[in-house]
Order: C-alpha cells, then structure tokens, then sequence
C-alpha cells in the first residue's frame, strides 16, 4: 500500500533521507533550510535505522565532517542554504577532487550576501559550474516538487556512487518550505552494496594503504586526474533527465526548472487555452545539462526563453545548446522575488507572440 | 670484538618500524616531524592496529605524511582535520582514528575545528606539531611564533601589541570537558622520544576505550625557518620554546594537573 | 663482568647529516663522514666502533629512521 505524507519539502528530504538507509548527516542551521536537520533530530533515525546526525559549529565544519565521512564509502549528506553552501565551497572542491560520492542539499535564497531567506535560483552557475576552485562538476538534481524532493535523494545517492562524485539536490525556498502530498518510499536497509575498494577502512595486508586526496603535487599527475575527471563529467551525459511538457507540437519553448517550472507549467496551461503552443523543456538534472534535447528541439520552435528565478544563468546554457539557431530570451525575477505565471505570460507575449 | 660479530639479527635492538614506508622524508635534515612519524607508526605497531586506524593529514609541512605512514591515510583541507576527523569516528566508532597538524594548521586557521572536536569529545587522537612557524610556506609567523621571533612576515621580530601574543591552545582545550589527555612532549632528544612516544600509547589507549579526546602537542623544530643548524636549533628550541611551552602533562585521565 | 658491545649501521643514502644523532650519542661513537652521499649530505657512521654500547640513543632520535642498532654482552 502506498504510503502517504503531507510534508514540507525540506521534511521530505529529511524522511527520504532516512528511508534510502542514508547513513550519516551532518548540518548547521540555515533559513530556509533548517526543518531538515530538525526533523531528523526529532525522527530519532539512531534507533530507526542507526543513521548518525551531528550539527557542526559552521558549514565548513559539517562540509569537511562529509568529506571525512564519505572517505568511509557511507552513504552521507548536508543540507544547507546558499550562503552556507558558499562556505562550503572549499570542501566540496575537495570531495570532488578526492571523488567522495555523497549528496549536498542546496535549498536557494536569494542572494548575493546574505540576501534575503526567499527562494531564488541564482545559485545555478555556483552548482553546475563547479562552485569552488579547479575544474569539476556536481552532479546536480533539480525538484520540482516535494514529491521529487524525496525521490530524488536515494537517485542522488546512486548517480553518487556510479560516478564517485558529490551529487547536489538545488531546490529553493519556495519547494523547501511549501507542503505538498508525497508519496514516501519504502524504507531501504542502511547497507552498502557500492565498490568499497578505495575506502580508508584501516589498511588490511592484501592491499596497499588506501589514500583520500586531492593532492597531486607532480603536474603530469595532477594533469592525468583531471583528464579522469573530464572523461567521467562527460559519461554522465547518459543519465541527464528532463520532462517534456506539451513540447510535441509547440512552435515556442520554456526552459525552467525546479520552482520556476512549476509557474511555466501554468503558462502553458493558460497559453494553450488561448490557443498559443507553448512547451516547456523541464530539466531535472541541470548537470548533466539536457544540452542534446534542447539542441532538437531548437530546430522546430520558433524561439526559446529561459525562466529563472535570477538574472539569467541557466539561459546561457540554453544559448549554447541552441548555438544561435533560434532566439533565446531569458525572464526572471531575482532577489527573492517570485514571477507569477501572468509576468511570465506576459513577457512571452511580448518576446514571441509580438511579431506573429 | 669484530663489527661483524656484532652485526648480526639476533643481536637486532632497534630498526625503523616497518610500518614506514621505504619512502624517503620530504622533511629538512634534523626536522622532528620524521621522529613524531616514526613513533606514532611504533605504537601502532605495538598495539597492532594498523588494520583499523586512519590518520588525517594536514596541509602545511606533513601535507604528505601518507607518504610515509604506512596506514589509510585521508587528506584535509588546512586546519580541517579535527572535522575530517569526526566524520570519519562518528560513522566508525571502533576504528582508531587520528589527526596530525602543525600549528598554524590547527591553531590558526583551524581553530574552530579544533576547539569543538575537543568540546565534542570525539574519540580521536590530535597530534599537534608546534614548531613555531609556518614551515612550508617559508617561515611565516604562526600563532605560537613567540614575541620576538623572527619570520618571514615578522623580519624584525614579533610585535604582540601590533600581531597579538603567542598563545597557548594545548592549555586552552585543557579546559574543556570533553578532553581527557592532553601533554605536551618534544623528540628533540632520546629521554624526551621515550617519554613522547609513551604518551602517544596512552592517547591511543584511551582512544580504544573510547574516553574522549586525547591532545599531544610536540615542541619541535623548524631550523630550516629558524635559519639555524639542526644542533643548534634543538638547542635554541630547550632554551626559547620551552619557558613558554613547558614540557609534561597538562590533564590526566580527564582531570587537570596543570593549568 | 659482562661488557656490552654494540654497533651501528646506518643507511648512507637516507642520512641528511643532521648531526642530531652525534650530539646525542653518550660515548662519542658517532661521527660525520667526510665524504657525502649521493644526496650531497655528510652522513653518519662510526668513528669509534669499540665505544659503541648499542644503547639505541642515535636511532631513537634520528629523524629518519636511518639507524639500527645492534648489541652484545661479552662475558
């Protein structure tokens, strides 16, 4: 029987959490993130299934206590808010630089600085682009509903351990703190079936030590690990993950994701009724970027427009897959301020229908 | 009696542990963090843990200690370790796990991390190398860099009124309750190994009846940024480090025996 | 009455010639080469052989573990 829940987006998370047998989290507080660390606590998950949760004395503590965590081949989390997950950068650079699978939760405010606590999607290029210093890439999940909000938690763990490298779920305030019914996965035994061979276990006498870095002081080293790295950025083009939406037939697409797709779905709705074939392309993983979709696509819509809650990141990869075919437009709002389905009709209106 | 009467396996009384590798030390001729290396491999000898201990490394000088330790080693970010640390305890409670940090690592920038392991009471082992100095970046001021001790970025001594004094952080985590053996030790000569190495026992004793967090600070050498000869710098070392960082047992079995 | 004989072998290319181990050698036993290895170091070994006791002094406080240390009681 399936098993309903009425929950925010952030408890979700949290239950998922405990569900997909994660096996340790560690957290500081941060709005509007903050009921995840809270219901974990009050979940008790030590008894439920042994997961171990420790609030750190700062991001760059909890940050690190993952990478040491991760480092044992468990499956561990953090969940945080932007200005928190900037100070993670550092760590996160590092996780991925040792390849450390685990999984980062970034539920966007509105930025830069300590912004405001409302949802935003500013921190997109922060989240694909690799955040910290060096080249890498998260792999990053986008929800757009409480619903995914939990199911893609146990996804995030997988891809993790596929690839060894930090997964990220980017939500943001608004599916953080929003309540939605979700139906609740089945609670999964908190084992590890994922390649232990690289962990730092204690060194047994049938192998050599096992060694957590991302230290390659010789160049030609250090050279070899990033073209490793490209190469396994590039194989995960094969698990990218979109939805389409009424795409089929429209002569204008939206790209939006997470929170601002959920407002486009109601564009189309509304456009549709009036008789406007709008589609709208919703990725799920923003890396990989479903770059090959947008590509087809771009060959049979008229023009493209990019909706985000910011000053326009994402658009930039959309212009990259559409390499100038069709015009690509970008709206949004920022700052923690959220575009409601008429401003975004509207502009639609004035971008697309303007000149037809 | 001939040498070679003498040179013989039965009559073996000491050998470097195999439990360091056959790399050779990126360390400076005469610098203290071979000997700490080595004592630490020693214990784990003795006790037989190397199946279940795992160190962390630094950044600073000892940023290749798993180079040379021949245990899974992780590798942090600067001053990150005790974090690096927890993570790893907390999910493995029954593995030994240790750090091993210089000063500017653990007291400078890594202070935070520091002070909350301790108040946390993680059941690891810190082994903390104060030489004075930041080694490997070339002998800038650290936070333990005594007043009037020449630097790289103090080239005409140490000013505490404009950089702030030396401080103490051994005493400083003496104080929390979550600590259960800090001491600090040298290596500098062969009465003062002995001692060092068994306090790194006891430390890593305590660690396996899970008591709390035990801290050894080591007074060690930097004669490369001291600009001094190994001899000389071990002397200087008794004479200048020493009254400002006394020797011996700071909290025993969780209870202060010196403030 | 028993005398303790000992002696030393130090490994010539893992010396730095830190001296460290001279100045702590109770009998005098240590020297510094004056040739160097291939390091360019002068590097430790025994000027007296028969002041050697094997106490394990030089080893214990050499940096890099390049000393071991042999001994023997002679009746």
């Amino acid at each position: 029987m399936k098993e309903l829940a009425l929950m925010k987006g952030n408890e979700a998370i949290a239950e998922a959490a405990i569900r997909a047998g994660v096996d340790g989290y560690f957290g500081y507080p941060i709005t509007p993130q903050s009921e995840v660390m809270e219901y974990l606590t009050l979940q008790k998950p030590e008894e439920r299934t042994g997961m171990v949760i420790l609030q750190a004395e700062s991001e760059i503590a909890s940050i690190n206590m993952l990478y040491g965590a991760a480092g044992t081949g468990k499956k561990v989390m953090t969940s945080s808010s932007s200005p928190g997950i900037s100070l993670m950068q550092e760590g996160i650079s590092y996780i991925a630089g040792a390849e450390l699978p685990c999984l980062v939760v970034n539920v966007v405010r509105g930025g830069p600085g300590l912004g405001t606590i409302q949802p935003s999607q500013a921190d997109y290029f922060q989240a694909t682009k690799g955040g910290g210093h060096g080249d890498y890439h998260l792999i990053v999940l986008a929800p757009a509903s409480v619903q995914e909000m939990a199911d893609f938690v146990d996804l995030a763990f997988n891809l993790a351990f596929k690839y060894r490298n930090p997964a990220m779920i980017l939500s943001d305030g608004l599916i953080g703190q929003m309540m939605e019914k979700v139906e609740l996965p089945p609670q999964k035994e908190r084992v590890t079936t994922f390649d232990q061979s690289w962990v730092t276990t204690g060194k047994t006498d049938d192998r050599e030590r096992n060694i957590i870095t991302s230290l390659n002081l010789d160049p030609d080293r250090q050279y070899e690990h990033n073209l490793k790295l490209q190469e396994k950025y590039k194989n995960m083009e094969q698990d990218v993950m979109f939805e389409r939406i009424a795409c089929d037939d429209a002569d204008f697409l939206l790209v939006a994701y997470g929170s601002s797709a959920r407002i486009c779905q109601k564009v189309v709705e509304v456009a549709r009724g009036r008789g406007k074939r709008i589609g709208l392309l919703r990725p799920q993983t923003l890396f990989p970027f479903p770059t090959r979709e947008i590509a087809k696509l771009s060959r049979r819509v008229k023009a493209i427009m990019s909706v985000e809650l910011s000053a326009g990141q994402m658009v930039e990869d959309v212009r990259l897959a559409v390499k100038g075919k069709v015009p690509v437009y970008h709206y949004g709002m920022m700052g923690g301020k959220i575009h409601s389905p008429d401003d975004v009709l509207h502009a639609v209106e004035e971008k697309f229908m303007g000149g037809f | 009696m001939d040498i070679k009467e003498i040179i013989k396996p039965e009559n073996l009384v000491y050998k470097r542990t195999p439990l360091m590798t056959d790399a050779t030390l990126s360390y400076c001729p005469g610098c203290g963090h071979g000997t700490i290396h080595r004592l630490i491999m020693e214990v784990v000898e003795e006790m037989g843990i190397q199946q279940e201990i795992i160190g962390i490394a630094p950044v600073g000088c000892a940023v290749l200690a798993y180079e040379f330790m021949d245990v899974d080693f992780t590798e942090a970010a600067h001053g990150r370790a005790p974090a690096v640390a927890t993570g790893i305890k907390r999910l493995w409670p029954g593995k030994f796990v240790f750090t091993y940090q210089g000063d500017g690592d653990l007291a400078a920038i890594g202070t935070g991390e520091t002070i909350h392991a301790c108040n946390r009471g993680e059941n690891i082992t810190i082994f903390f190398v104060n030489n004075g100095i930041y080694g490997m970046t070339g002998g800038q001021m650290a936070p333990t860099t005594l007043e009037g001790m020449r630097s790289s970025t103090t080239p005409y001594g140490r000013n505490s009124t404009a950089m702030g004094p030396p401080y103490k952080i051994t005493e400083m985590i003496a104080q929390l309750p979550g600590t259960y053996y800090v001491t600090r030790q040298s290596v500098h000569k062969p009465g003062p190994v002995r001692k060092a190495k068994k306090a790194i026992r006891i430390a890593l004793e305590a660690q396996k009846e899970n008591k709390g967090l035990s801290f050894i600070e080591f007074v060690s050498n930097c004669n490369s940024g001291w600009k001094m000869t190994p001899v000389d710098s071990n002397i200087w070392m008794e004479e200048n480090m020493f009254p400002f960082y006394p020797m011996g047992d700071i909290k025993v079995e969780g209870k202060l025996v010196k403030n | 009455m028993a005398k303790v004989k000992g002696a030393i072998v130090v490994e010539v290319e893992r010396c730095k010639g830190c001296q460290v181990c001279m100045v702590n050698c109770p009998t005098d036993t240590i020297g510094m080469e004056e040739e160097v290895n291939g390091k360019g170091y002068h590097y430790a070994y025994m000027k007296n052989p028969d002041y050697c006791t094997g106490c394990t002094n030089c080893a214990v406080v050499c940096p890099d573990g390049v000393i071991t240390v042999y001994r023997v009681k002679q009746n």
